[in-house]
């Protein structure tokens, strides 16, 4: 697994962790203020083509962002499906944009500058600051009026490179270049309208330009990691946990959490679809093994709390899929010990073991044969938890907090 | 020694101790460090960063110590500090936090902090002001209806490619534009 990002919740407690967010959040105030963004007149002027700052500033550090987080991606330090990439949600996110554009242009800031600019005792940001507090008021006030919409155009986790359909390195490329293009145009700009006011370029910036154009093409070169690569890179660790049986969980024990409202169980049963509709457990969700990586993505916006389980009718399909989904990144990821065919062995009772127990199972078949398909209505999907409190098993889950963004955005 | 003369009034800078003001950094030396500053955020914590969500959860802990009962009736303030949640427990809160304290520690350094109003030469302090509410407003308003703000989404979710993110940027700069115009009075 990529060491970054930390799961910093765990190694420094839960409010302890807010402190590595003071100290981001320090740096980021810091920077904006010897940008010179907590000057209201200086903000504006980025809308009159005088001077360029606004842009300049905000377009490079997205371009050193990006290029930093694919390559640390690519050389397998950064696990880029943990970190929060910002949900599209099209039309909310265009009219919001256009109404802060214009919020922008009549108060002078933004609401991370005027942070700043209200804590260097500038009285209009301070204003602002006041002014963008009722703001977000007004909107918690009025947002029941069109909750619908505001929940529309919702496309998920949605990149520039599925939507182009290329690797993440060639978008990095391109929006570094595009960036570039910009900044050539600002420096036009600044000389035509802001005539001198802004001082000569520094020469090193061409130097930096070519090491970003440079970055962006060994990202592409080595191209991001697939679900391939990283289970070839953790194959041993993966080795190591299945055959001491860390994570392949007793039926009593995934009982026990089915009636647990302490943790969220989310079973995934990779079986074919015949066996899935004549016996599964309440809940559990059909992901068949060729679809279990597309479905990852799903599983990574579950809760924190959230036990993820998986099943087949052994143990074959299921370890494969815990292997897969284990190189995704999914925490708190078990699968069910001796499977279906277990769990029925454990739970159904002796008249319908004698009566539908046919086979002798062992290669990730189904070992029962079900007199009707009856999915979760047969009484062995949900056995009576009481009934079965005498059954002794080795405990295994551990829930970790798990890493990676937790709300991210401005949530 | 270097405390002597750093308290020294210097020449045309009237009689008060201050700090000189320094001059700023250059843009894209300064877009180098904040490029840093957001990668690091995303590779330690998986967060990027934000600030309007922050602003937001100050405000939504202050509605709950005021109205509880009227958090616990609207679904949107519900899911932020609904029965025992605390609004202030997220991420978003203490980035900030550390904001304000970053720029009053740059600011106090560079001999920026002083009560001051930034305008434009033609107007007066009241419309400066007024306009300042006015403008956040509206950018508080937007910043919630986009989920996020300049820095929440423009920044953080460009840097992480994402296709809202983007077009959200355009509509910003574009909203921007199209107004500027009309406003120019304000700022020249």
């Amino acid at each position: 697994m990529s060491p970054f990002p930390l799961p910093i919740d765990t190694l420094l407690g839960h409010w302890q962790s807010y402190i590595v967010y003071v100290i981001i959040g320090f740096g980021f105030g810091y920077v904006l203020e010897i940008a010179g963004f907590g000057k209201s007149t200086k903000l504006a002027a980025q809308f009159y083509l005088k001077e360029m700052t606004v842009l300049k500033v905000m377009f490079t550090a997205i371009i050193v962002a990006a290029v930093l987080i694919f390559l640390a991606s690519a050389l397998g330090l950064l696990d880029y499906s943990l970190i929060w990439v910002n949900p599209t949600y099209l039309w909310p996110g265009i009219v919001g944009g256009l109404v802060m554009g214009v919020g922008f242009i009549v108060g002078g800031f933004c609401p991370g500058t005027s942070l700043v600019s209200a804590a260097t005792l500038k009285i209009d940001g301070f204003v602002f600051v006041l002014g963008a507090f009722f703001g977000i008021f007004a909107f918690g006030e009025t947002v029941s009026l069109f909750e619908d919409w505001w929940y529309s155009s919702y496309m998920g986790r949605f990149t520039l490179q599925q939507f182009f359909g290329v690797d993440a390195g060639v978008v990095v490329l391109g929006v570094v270049l595009m960036a570039l293009a910009a900044f050539a145009f600002a420096e036009w700009s600044e000389r035509t309208f802001g005539k001198g006011a802004v001082g000569k370029q520094p020469r090193w910036r061409l130097g930096a330009a070519l090491v970003l154009v440079a970055l962006a093409v060994v990202t592409i070169i080595l191209g991001q990691p697939t679900n391939a690569d990283r289970m070839a890179r953790l194959e041993s660790m993966q080795n190591d946990i299945l055959n001491a049986r860390a994570v392949q969980i007793h039926p009593a024990e995934l009982l026990s959490y089915l009636n647990n409202r302490q943790v969220v169980p989310y079973v995934i049963d990779v079986r074919g679809e015949a066996d899935y509709n004549a016996f599964h457990l309440p809940g559990a969700h059909y992901v068949p093994l060729d679809e279990v990586l597309t479905h990852a993505e799903v599983l990574q916006l579950q809760p924190r709390n959230t036990l993820f389980v998986v099943m087949s009718n052994d143990e074959a399909a299921a370890t494969q899929a815990w292997r897969i989904l284990n190189a995704e990144g999914i925490a708190n990821l078990y699968l069910l010990e001796g499977g279906v065919n277990r769990w029925l062995d454990t739970f159904a009772d002796a008249e319908f073991q004698a009566a539908y127990r046919v086979r002798a199972g062992g290669d990730d078949q189904l070992a029962y044969a079900f007199p009707a398909a009856l999915g979760a209505r047969y009484d062995a999907a949900d056995p009576n938890p009481a009934a079965f409190a005498g059954l002794e098993y080795t405990p295994k889950v551990t829930l970790s907090v798990g890493r990676g963004a937790t709300g991210g955005g401005c949530g | 020694m270097t405390t002597m003369t750093r308290n020294l009034p210097r020449a045309g800078a009237g009689t008060r101790v201050a700090r000189a003001e320094k001059p700023y950094v250059h843009p894209y030396a300064a877009g180098i460090l904040l490029g840093i500053v957001l990668f690091l955020a995303f590779f330690i914590t998986g967060n990027g960063l934000g600030a309007s969500g922050g602003m937001n959860r100050l405000l939504v802990a202050a509605q709950d110590v005021l109205m509880p009962t009227h958090i616990d009736r609207v679904p949107y303030l519900l899911d932020m500090a609904g029965g025992d949640r605390n609004p202030l427990d997220s991420w978003v809160v203490f980035i900030s936090i550390g904001t304000v304290l970053g720029g009053a520690v740059s600011g106090w350094q560079h001999g920026r902090t002083k009560l001051e109003i930034n305008k434009g030469p033609q107007i007066s302090n009241r419309t400066r002001l007024l306009m300042a509410f006015v403008g956040g407003g509206l950018m508080g308003y937007g910043a919630r209806l986009a989920r996020g703000c300049t820095s929440g989404q423009a920044l953080s979710g460009g840097a992480t490619l994402s296709v809202g993110s983007w077009v959200f940027m355009f509509a910003v700069f574009a909203g921007g534009y199209l107004v500027a115009y009309f406003v120019r009075r304000l700022w020249n």
